[in-house]
């Protein structure tokens, strides 16, 4: 497989290291002089310096070949999504992955139609809200390409869940419970299961049915 | 007719002040508080201190009922970006962008974009100029 990966930093060049090592090709483009010169002596001829928002930079990076991947994992937004989009739509990458820097900035990226993307700050702030006992709705995953969400809903205390089995469950259509947390054990979500306050319901939605869901829940 | 100008530098702040005399509603935005000082002492519009790709400076600004987008920032990809979320989020009907850089600018104003490069302007007057002393000589 060839990958073009924009941006030396942690990210790019241990990923850059780890495909090489199963016989990747890889080409990584670095704008930084002393970060450039640094990967030089670890990667040789395959690290080229350059802006790699530049078209020229990434037509000697070997854009036009075209990469089965095109990575962009600068710490600048703006320059990942150019990246990406003159991968995508000028050179025909089929596959592009683009890191987030900054949460608020992910809605840009939806929006440009740029995915998959990765938020390291997003995915912490998943686990803490994971870790912080809470009445609401946690999402787990988000499947953009098949449209559907995996998300944690805990079975609030006198809640319209608590009590009820999963078949007696109002939800939205577009959402079904695919199983349930009870201490510590995940149990498959048969329609005779009686749900109880503490347990964790795992359920598949889509996206657009999550205030619904939630609603259905009243959940906060 | 309302404008947000994105970038209150050299070109914006002078966009700015023109469509200000003209009777437009214009808000200017710019991450440096004291880029208002180029609007002169007379400025009547509005300024929101800020980044252009921040959504909640953007709203704040009145971009969602703006008639037209200037975006001038001294980045090109932030101008990039901002420009297509102005069109495509926000719906506005006239949106142009300063881009430096002459390649980005060709594929973006290929994909439909508004673009205005000085550069390539500066090459063609350059140009230009030679080719006439070329003629005279």
């Amino acid at each position: 497989m060839y990958v073009l990966i924009a941006g030396g930093g942690k990210v790019g060049a241990n990923v850059a290291r780890t495909l090489l090592r199963s016989g990747h090709e890889v080409t990584l483009i670095e704008s930084s002089r002393d970060r450039y010169e640094r990967l030089e002596a670890e990667f040789e001829h395959q690290v080229q310096r350059g802006d790699a928002t530049e078209i020229s930079t990434l037509e000697k990076a070997g854009i036009r070949r075209p990469p089965d991947l095109v990575l962009a994992v600068t710490g600048d937004d703006e320059d990942n999504l150019v990246i990406c989009q003159l991968a995508q739509v000028k050179y025909g990458v089929e596959k592009v992955i683009a890191r987030v820097n900054d949460p608020r900035n992910q809605p840009h990226f939806d929006l440009l139609g740029i995915s998959p993307t990765v938020c390291a700050t997003s995915s912490i702030l998943g686990l803490v809200e994971h870790e912080v006992p809470a009445h609401g709705l946690i999402p787990l995953l988000e499947l953009k390409r098949d449209n559907l969400e995996i998300v944690e809903i805990p079975v609030i205390k006198g809640g319209p869940a608590d009590g009820t089995t999963i078949g007696r469950l109002r939800l939205p259509t577009g959402a079904s419970v695919i199983a349930v947390l009870r201490a510590g054990n995940a149990e498959p979500a048969a329609p005779d299961f009686t749900l109880a306050a503490g347990d964790q319901m795992l359920a598949i939605v889509k996206p657009d049915k999550v205030d619904e869901l939630r609603k259905a829940l009243a959940l906060t | 007719m309302k404008a947000i100008i994105i970038g209150c530098g050299r070109v914006g702040s002078a966009v700015a002040m023109e469509l200000d005399r003209n009777g437009w509603d214009v808000t200017a935005i710019d991450e440096k508080e004291d880029a208002i000082d180029r609007l002169g002492t007379h400025w009547a519009g509005g300024f929101v201190q800020g980044h252009g790709m921040d959504l909640a400076v953007l709203r704040e600004s009145g971009i969602e009922d703006a008639d037209a987008v200037v975006v001038a920032t001294n980045g090109d990809n932030t101008n990039i970006v901002v420009a297509q979320v102005a069109r495509e989020r926000f719906k506005v009907g006239c949106v142009v962008v300063r881009l430096l850089d002459p390649a980005r600018a060709d594929f973006y104003r290929e994909r439909g974009l508004h673009v205005v490069c000085p550069t390539q302007h500066a090459i063609a007057v350059i140009q230009e100029a030679i080719r006439c002393a070329e003629e005279v000589s």
